[in-house]
């Protein structure tokens, strides 16, 4: 299906991007890759009258240092996130779960802003974002503001972005040398997860010195399973102990029961691909 | 309308279109370009890809005015001077098809799919063309027409659509 009829600009900066925005307030909706904004503008399920694409705004694309983070663009499409040097060596989690999103096509229109600024429960780069405990930088009329993961999902596809804010890149503290391990369980190829755990962990001397756990589809909004990150800290990185403390990896969840599982369900296999997680984000880190 | 200037299988075009238009409905209706298909409303099934600047994209999920001043690719573009395309010409070898629906799609994601990974296993052909629906092969045919593409089979002569052999590496 085609979407309806609507007004296109492409504004080649942020500021013009946000004067489009003030102008047009809700009537306006922002495309980044169209990944997930086309689907639902074919279905008809919203039918914005103004169309602002960042697509042709470069600064918004690419992946930076910047001393004790890595910048990754709004922009930057998932193949290239996914194949970042910067990525690989300081957030290996993220290069982990990208590998995971969905197929190669999409993977090289969908952008890591919009998948995280689209907010889906489901969606697989939330839970690493909260896990790596990620900063969102938020442009909008008054200036740039910076949201913590911890206050920036705040409810099923809804997010500390406002209706005249776009969101122009996601710093993410190094995590250089953790281990990391993307769990997903899907039933059909290219999907979302029904559940998915993203593990990311610092070992030494065989001991799991930090760790950081995030959740998806484990409620309306990407989780921390931090009952489990207490009891693994500063334990040994053994089966026993990560098998233990994963039984714990269902802690606040609230997930839902549909088609592909109850929540009764969804609680339980949350603690084994959490150990499963867990030991590959202990064994990548050298434990 | 928008005004859009982009290439197409090497052909300079330049057209005034609505916005909402999809790049897919572009080739097709504006251009005639039929090889490109739709094959579902969900963007799931991965008929209709094509590349963008080189790199494989569902063109039923980008719009034609986010083509604009970029450079396109469809399966009507591989075949030179009457030549297939190596990988066209792999699926012709392996029987990589039955109704031919899933094909040109197939073909553009094979291509991707070689041109980042040059001798994939058959699991890492399995995973890159996840996004391309097949509702006849068994998807069989289809990796084996990859690995014959990227030199890793080599075709029992003569016999169409003949089991392939692998080759052992020495
Ligand atoms: C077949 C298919 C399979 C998929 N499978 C998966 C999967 O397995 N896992 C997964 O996580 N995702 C999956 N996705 C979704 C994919 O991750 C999308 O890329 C992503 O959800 C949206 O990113 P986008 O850049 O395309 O954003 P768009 O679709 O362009 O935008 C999404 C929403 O975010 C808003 N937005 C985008 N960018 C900004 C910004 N910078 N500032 C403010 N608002 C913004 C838009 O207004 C829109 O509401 C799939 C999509 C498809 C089509
Ligand atoms: S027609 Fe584009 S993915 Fe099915
Ligand atoms: S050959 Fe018929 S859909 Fe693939």
């Amino acid at each position: 299906m085609i979407p309806a009829p609507f007004d296109y600009v492409a504004p080649s900066s942020v500021e013009e991007a946000l004067a489009a925005l003030q102008q047009h307030g809700d009537d306006a909706k922002i495309l980044a890759g169209g990944q997930s904004l086309l689907p639902v503008l074919r279905m008809r399920l919203n039918a914005p009258e103004l169309i602002i694409d960042l697509g042709r705004i470069d600064s918004l694309r690419g992946v930076r240092d910047d001393g004790d983070a890595i910048v990754i663009g709004a922009m930057t499409p998932h193949s290239v996130v996914g194949a970042d040097p910067l990525v690989a060596e300081h957030a290996l989690l993220v290069a982990k779960a990208v590998a995971h999103l969905a197929d190669a096509q999409v993977r090289h229109r969908g952008t890591f802003g919009g998948a995280l600024a689209h907010a889906d429960p489901a969606g697989d780069l939330g839970g690493p974002a909260r896990a790596l405990d990620a900063q969102f930088v938020i442009a909008g009329p008054a200036g740039t503001r910076t949201v913590p993961a911890d206050d920036f999902f705040v409810d099923l596809f809804e997010t500390a972005i406002s209706e005249d804010e776009i969101l122009t890149e996601v710093r993410i503290p190094k995590h250089t040398g953790w281990g990391a391990h993307h769990e997903k369980m899907v039933r059909v190829a290219h999907q979302w997860p029904i559940c998915a755990v993203a593990a990311t962990a610092r070992v030494e001397g065989g001991t799991i010195a930090d760790i950081a756990i995030g959740l998806a589809n484990m409620g309306s909004t990407p989780l921390r399973a931090r009952g489990v990150e207490e009891a693994l800290r500063g334990q040994p990185a053994t089966e026993d102990a990560v098998r233990a403390a994963c039984g714990r990896a269902a802690e606040g969840a609230n997930p839902p029961s549909d088609l592909n599982g109850s929540a009764e369900y969804r609680n339980h296999v949350v603690t084994v691909m959490c150990r499963r997680a867990v030991l590959g984000a202990v064994q990548g880190a050298g434990a | 309308m928008t005004r859009i200037n982009l290439t197409v299988d090497g052909m300079k075009v330049s057209d005034d279109v609505e916005p909402r238009m999809l790049l897919v409905q572009y080739l097709r209706e504006k251009l005639g370009k039929t090889g490109t298909v739709v094959g579902c409303d969900t963007s799931n099934c991965g008929a209709c890809t094509v590349h963008l600047d080189g790199e494989s994209v569902k063109s039923c999920n980008v719009l034609a005015v986010q083509a604009d001043g970029h450079d396109v690719t469809t399966i009507e573009g591989l075949a030179k001077d009457g030549r297939l395309h190596p990988v066209q010409e792999a699926f012709r070898e392996c029987h990589g098809l039955q109704c031919g629906f899933c094909t040109p799609g197939m073909i553009m994601q094979s291509i991707d799919l070689l041109n980042h990974n040059p001798q994939p296993s058959e699991q890492e052909i399995r995973v890159g063309l996840e996004g391309n629906l097949c509702r006849c092969t068994g998807y069989h045919n289809i990796v084996r027409a990859v690995q014959y593409a990227s030199g890793q089979l080599v075709a029992a002569a003569g016999e169409a659509g003949g089991v392939a052999e692998e080759v052992t590496p020495a």
